[in-house]
């Protein structure tokens, strides 16, 4: 048994290495452990054939302009005591929702989705200004009430159900961990995050992102190991005293915040935990498909020149994990090439999100599995290039994931890459110095989950004694 | 310590916390909530490096007096009279 931490964070995602900077920043014994080789978590990147793929980022959300104070990003910054320039934020050219009769576009700057929301639906511009006089109003981080979804508060606002499945759809697709809607304070918080804040992309990516906390983290004397996975959580009349790996070391700490997801960190409690805590029925069921097109032109100069585009193939938007493999009436196109960046790609890079089933992908043996994924590649394309280009005749390479890689790499219980439905704000378990933080504690996204870290070591691990 | 270098202490702090931010114009009266936005997270970062780098204990009930930077010359000036005046980003 070696000496102990003052915290033991369990997975080196986004949520565990912001925790862990804020609590080394401070003179804590910190350790981050995590299974897999690679840190990041659900945003993170792997190479292959001599390409560096990102997984999880489309866009730093809540893109904000240097200078600008209290606002998610720079509150974040100033927490992780990183420079904004650090960052090297490209901003987005603009984003758009796509309905077969209507575009919405978006940019960072707020002006342009109220233009298009005023041409498409000038009958409902006032209440698109109620809409956001109610976001900026709500208090979105002490939510009255989280079980309130976001259907039937814009179904009171406004008369045309065609603009509410217009804003429900890049809602959802950021950050929905419920079916069919998202919650209202998530919606609040997404709205300001997507539309009245914007995109962003490291320079190069994740990586350098990932890199930047990496370091920070260490230079701070921070403890990081990867493949080490946690076995189970050590406790006894209610106190977690430590975790045992997976070879059997135990390393005791005086408390533990853990970014497994809420039934993931159950079970390393022990089954009995598990049975009584975790509701079967709030575990997340959305999950994607995602394929990156290399491609040998510059996306905008074959007719693609949006950052991201949320289409939906029907009036209505139906956000649920599909009965087959693939859902492809909607779903999300992603073209890193399209920020405004010093650095440009070397090569075009078109990524198209489709919602799964893990469920279907998981019943598929090893050769149905290999043949499904091109065929459900055709099948989401049938749809998408009408909303954006066919990437096909200038493909030079592509590869993909499914709800099954999802699961492999993150250990995210049925590649649920929003996590469970019901979200746990408070990051309270049923033992008292062990923390839940990242997914399932509530913040979504790169900057919501390093968010949720830092809150959480903030309000558990730093007051000062 | 002084009481000048006790607000170029707290200064100091401020710069490690908000590298973001120009401090040449911060004046002493105003509230640094309103002059660069300190929030009660940005509070709590500043007692805690206090305690790191000077070992004073400033106990939450009187995190109001370290509202200004006259607040806090006035509040930490007789806790740090003995003192020695560390700067990190001299």
């Amino acid at each position: 048994m070696s000496a102990p931490y003052d915290t033991i964070l369990i997975g080196a995602g986004m949520s565990g290495l912001a925790a862990g900077i804020r609590l080394a920043q401070f003179d804590q014994r910190v350790l981050v452990l995590d299974r897999h080789y690679l840190w990041g978590g659900l945003n993170s990147f792997y190479k292959q054939a001599g390409r560096r793929f990102d997984v999880g980022l489309h866009a730093l959300t809540n893109y904000v302009p240097k200078g600008t104070r209290g606002r998610p990003l720079t509150k974040l910054l100033r927490q992780l005591r990183i420079k904004y320039d650090e960052l090297r934020l490209a901003p987005q050219s603009y984003s758009a929702i796509r309905f077969p009769d209507a575009e919405l576009r978006f940019a960072n700057d707020f002006g342009l989705l109220r233009e298009d929301v005023a041409a498409r639906f000038p009958s409902q511009i006032d209440a698109f200004e109620r809409l956001i006089r109610m976001v900026d109003e709500y208090d979105a981080f002490d939510p009255p009430d989280t079980a309130l979804g976001a259907r039937a508060v814009l179904a009171d606002v406004f008369d045309d159900p065609l603009l509410i499945e217009m804003l429900m759809c890049p809602a959802c697709y950021y950050g929905s961990a419920r079916e069919g809607d998202i919650d209202w304070y998530q919606f609040v918080i997404l709205f300001r995050s997507l539309f009245q804040e914007g995109f962003a992309r490291p320079e190069g990516g994740i990586k350098p992102l990932l890199d930047l906390l990496v370091n920070r983290y260490k230079s701070l004397g921070g403890e990081l190991r990867m493949r080490t996975g946690v076995k189970r959580l050590l406790h006894e009349d209610g106190r977690c005293q430590g975790v045992e790996l997976d070879d059997g070391t135990q390393l005791m700490a005086t408390r533990v915040l853990s970014s497994a997801g809420w039934s993931e960190t159950m079970r390393l409690a022990g089954e009995e935990l598990h049975e009584e805590h975790v509701d079967e029925a709030e575990l997340g069921r959305l999950s994607f498909t995602e394929t990156m097109f290399v491609l040998d032109q510059e996306p905008k100069d074959i007719g693609f020149d949006a950052t991201i585009v949320f289409f939906n193939d029907a009036e209505t938007f139906d956000y649920r994990a599909p009965e087959a493999l693939v859902d492809p009436r909607s779903g999300v196109i992603c073209c890193p090439n399209n920020y405004q960046s010093e650095e440009p790609l070397a090569e075009g890079l078109y990524r198209l999100t489709t919602m799964a089933s893990y469920d279907a992908w998981k019943r598929l043996d090893a050769d149905a599995y290999a043949a499904a994924k091109p065929r459900c590649v055709e099948e989401a394309l049938a749809v998408a290039a009408r909303y954006g280009i066919d990437p096909r005749p200038h493909e030079v390479y592509r590869d993909g994931f499914t709800p099954l890689t999802i699961e492999r790499f993150t250990g995210k219980r049925g590649g649920a890459v929003y996590g469970a439905s019901k979200k746990r704000l408070d990051g309270v378990t049923p033992l008292e110095n062990l923390h839940l933080i990242g997914t399932d504690q509530g913040l979504l996204g790169v900057t919501g989950s390093m968010l949720s870290g830092i809150s959480i070591a903030n309000r558990y691990a730093l007051v000062p004694s | 310590m002084t009481r000048d270098e006790v607000i170029l202490a707290v200064k100091d702090i401020i710069a490690t916390i908000a590298p973001d931010e120009e401090l040449d114009g911060l004046n002493e009266t105003d509230p640094l909530r309103d002059q660069i936005e300190l929030d009660s997270m940005d509070f709590l970062d500043i007692v805690m490096e206090l305690r790191k780098r000077y070992s004073v204990q400033v106990p939450e009930e009187d995190y109001p007096h370290l509202n200004s930077l006259d607040g806090c010359a006035e509040y930490l000036g007789p806790r740090m009279e003995d003192k020695e005046l560390k700067l990190v980003n001299a």
